[in-house]
């Protein structure tokens, strides 16, 4: 690429993980640049979702360092590294369950409120202050994707894709530089896929993110990824562009029997 | 602020005026109790304000948390022996420390109640800090475990550190400073700062945390943080309600604090809704009071053409067997993890009138 490396976002040195005697991530070397859209693409169980998990701190790695602009994150806890600007979604959706959809969009926003147990409880001005600008700031997401209307209604009871926006909308309201998906257009039908895949190049564009994204059917997200990843039993069997990675005989090979 | 569309002003403003009605019929009560009710029945009506304290403390953790603790009773432990430790006289001290005598310089020691009790939730909380910072975490099934031995583990101490606790012998008359008045604006206070605390961002990232951890840890919430807050804070409360209660019966003893004790917190909590501040203030209220008037059935029952033989403990069963109906019938308890509103209770009276209606 010709792009200097100060337009890194997110890489991967070396990363492997190891469970027992099962190497899951086996030598990744993601490399995304400010404002991407990259694909982590590969079958069940190659080893994706644990990638995420690597990189967003719920795993230590067994071996290798994960750097966040020039930032050394291998280690941190999970709340520390959406401090620092990674956010992220789950491949089964965990909204949080007896919350409204406001309450799970404001949970994100606790951290820029950021008081402790005693000035929130004794609502002093200057949490007051702060929660009242979440509750702008969030309400304002969820008219930006059309869940306002939903805002005082259960998240859980939502419709399936709606609870997957919603999630979305949650891990946006932590204010990130970069969004990791883990499936976002899992249990989606093809037309939803492709609205689910414009929502996402429109978020991209509006929230200035760079985006990682998890899906299974390479199909899904050929046409909104500028760049991808294929994982095959933890191991990156290519990378490259979408057409590029269309073509590879690996690829093909390691998706005969799924697709 | 947003509210629900169904909040209308004239009704925010009805419900209000009830809410208000309601506090000074209850501040008539709490007085004429005072002034009138013979020595049992204000015991009993002030015993309710203490659960409330320790019920909502339990409620803290296991409701709005998501933490289960089983170790309240070791805390409360702590808060009352402090307190008592520190408002006692030394000739008092003395006449209870009539087999060895006390550590000298605890024996000289004696502030007023309002320092001592504080002091003792303040010694219950670093014991739950303490206590809570290794244990969690871990996975969450091992607090239950840890916080029971730490219950046990606690009484074992005071029995043993005779020359400060005075053993099994424990500690009698105590001053009487859990008046009336204290009792219930401990209560007040308490409800209170729950109820600003769970409508607060902090509150919030507790449910966050209760709800789903993971997801709470990856919207930026120090998951053990809040934890070890929740924990602590909730020890600090079972020892002001610890050390309320020791003020109240004047006379504390190891035995006092057993397991029996947490139980009878966690029936409250089940009962009116794990997570429900109105729940927990309501089912105190309505345990302490059948728990005395349940008594009998500890005693001989007499059924006119024949009597039993006293079957001690027999009210514990009907409590026990109570637990189970609800964590059968009604998993959620009383409240479910709502609270109380007028507009729920005029909607109770408008669809039971219409179902009466229909029936004629
Ligand atoms: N915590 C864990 N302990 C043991 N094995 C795990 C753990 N997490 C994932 N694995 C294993 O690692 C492999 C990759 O899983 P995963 O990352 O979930 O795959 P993908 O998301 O690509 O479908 C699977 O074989 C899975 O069983
Ligand atoms: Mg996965």
């Amino acid at each position: 690429m010709s792009e200097p490396t100060s337009d890194l976002m997110l890489r991967t040195d070396h990363v492997f993980m190891r469970f027992g005697g099962l190497t899951a991530v086996n030598d990744l070397n993601l490399e995304i640049r400010k404002n991407e859209i990259v694909g982590l693409i590969g079958p069940n169980g190659a080893g994706k979702t644990t990638a995420f998990n690597v990189i967003t701190g719920m795993y230590r790695p067994s071996e290798g360092k994960v750097f966040f602009g020039s930032d050394d994150i291998t280690g941190l806890k999970p709340h520390q590294i959406t401090a620092k600007g990674i956010a992220r979604t789950f491949q089964n959706i965990r909204l949080f369950k007896e919350m409204n959809v406001l309450e799970n969009v404001l949970v994100a926003c606790d951290m820029s409120i950021a008081t402790g147990m005693f000035g929130a409880t004794l609502h002093l001005p200057g949490y007051v202050k702060r929660e009242k600008e979440a509750r702008k700031f969030s309400m304002e997401l969820l008219e930006k994707v059309g869940l306002k209307h939903l805002a005082f209604e259960k998240g859980t009871s939502l419709p399936y894709g709606q609870q997957r926006r919603l999630e979305i909308v949650r891990a946006l309201a932590t204010r990130p530089k970069m969004l990791l998906l883990d499936e976002p257009a899992a249990g989606m039908n093809p037309q939803e896929s492709v609205e689910l895949m414009e929502f996402i190049r429109k978020i991209r564009d509006e929230f200035d993110l760079t985006i990682l994204l998890i899906e299974h059917h390479m199909q899904v997200v050929m046409g909104v990824c500028e760049h991808m990843y294929v994982l095959d039993y933890g191991v990156t069997i290519a990378h490259g562009d979408p057409a590029s990675i269309q073509k590879n005989p690996k690829v093909i090979e390691a998706y005969l029997g799924v697709d | 602020m947003k509210t629900n569309a169904t909040a209308s002003p004239l009704k925010i403003t009805r419900n209000r005026l009830y809410t208000l009605i309601a506090l000074g019929a209850f501040v008539v009560l709490a007085i004429v109790a005072d002034l009138f009710f013979d020595a049992f029945t204000l015991r009993v009506f002030n015993l309710c304000a203490i659960y409330i304290v320790l019920a909502l403390s339990l409620n803290m953790l296991n409701g709005f948390t998501g933490l289960f603790s089983l170790g309240h009773a070791g805390f409360m432990a702590v808060g009352a022996y402090v307190c008592a430790l520190l408002t006692m006289s030394p000739q008092l001290k003395d006449m209870n420390f009539f087999l060895m005598p006390m550590v000298p310089w605890l024996r000289n020691v004696t502030i007023p109640f309002l320092p001592a009790i504080i002091i003792g939730g303040l010694a219950a909380a670093f014991v739950g800090f303490l206590i809570g910072a290794p244990v969690l975490r871990l996975r969450d099934d091992y607090l239950a475990i840890a916080t029971l031995g730490f219950g046990e583990i606690i009484r074992v101490l005071i029995t043993n550190a005779q020359p400060i606790t005075n053993g099994a012998q424990g500690l009698k008359g105590l001053p009487r400073f859990s008046t009336t008045f204290t009792v219930w604006i401990a209560a007040a206070l308490v409800t209170l700062f729950m109820v600003l605390l769970m409508r607060s961002s902090y509150g919030r990232a507790m449910k966050a945390v209760r709800d789903d951890e993971l997801a709470a840890e990856a919207m930026g919430i120090n998951v053990f943080k809040v934890k070890v807050t929740s924990f602590t804070v909730s020890s600090f409360l079972a020892g002001i309600g610890g050390a309320l209660l020791g003020h109240m019966i004047t006379t504390i003893d190891p035995k006092m604090f057993t397991f029996m004790l947490t139980f009878n917190i966690l029936l409250i909590v089940v009962l009116g809704g794990i997570g429900s501040i109105s729940g927990s203030v309501i089912a105190a209220v309505v345990v302490t009071i059948l728990m005395e008037v349940l008594r009998f059935l500890d005693e001989p029952l007499n059924f006119i053409v024949f009597k039993t033989a006293a079957m001690p403990g027999l009210r514990m069963v009907v409590f026990s067997i109570l637990l189970m109906v609800v964590v059968i019938y009604r998993q959620r308890g009383l409240m479910g993890n709502k609270e109380f509103s007028w507009d729920m209770l005029t909607g109770l009276f408008v669809r039971k009138g219409r179902k009466g209606g229909t029936n004629v």
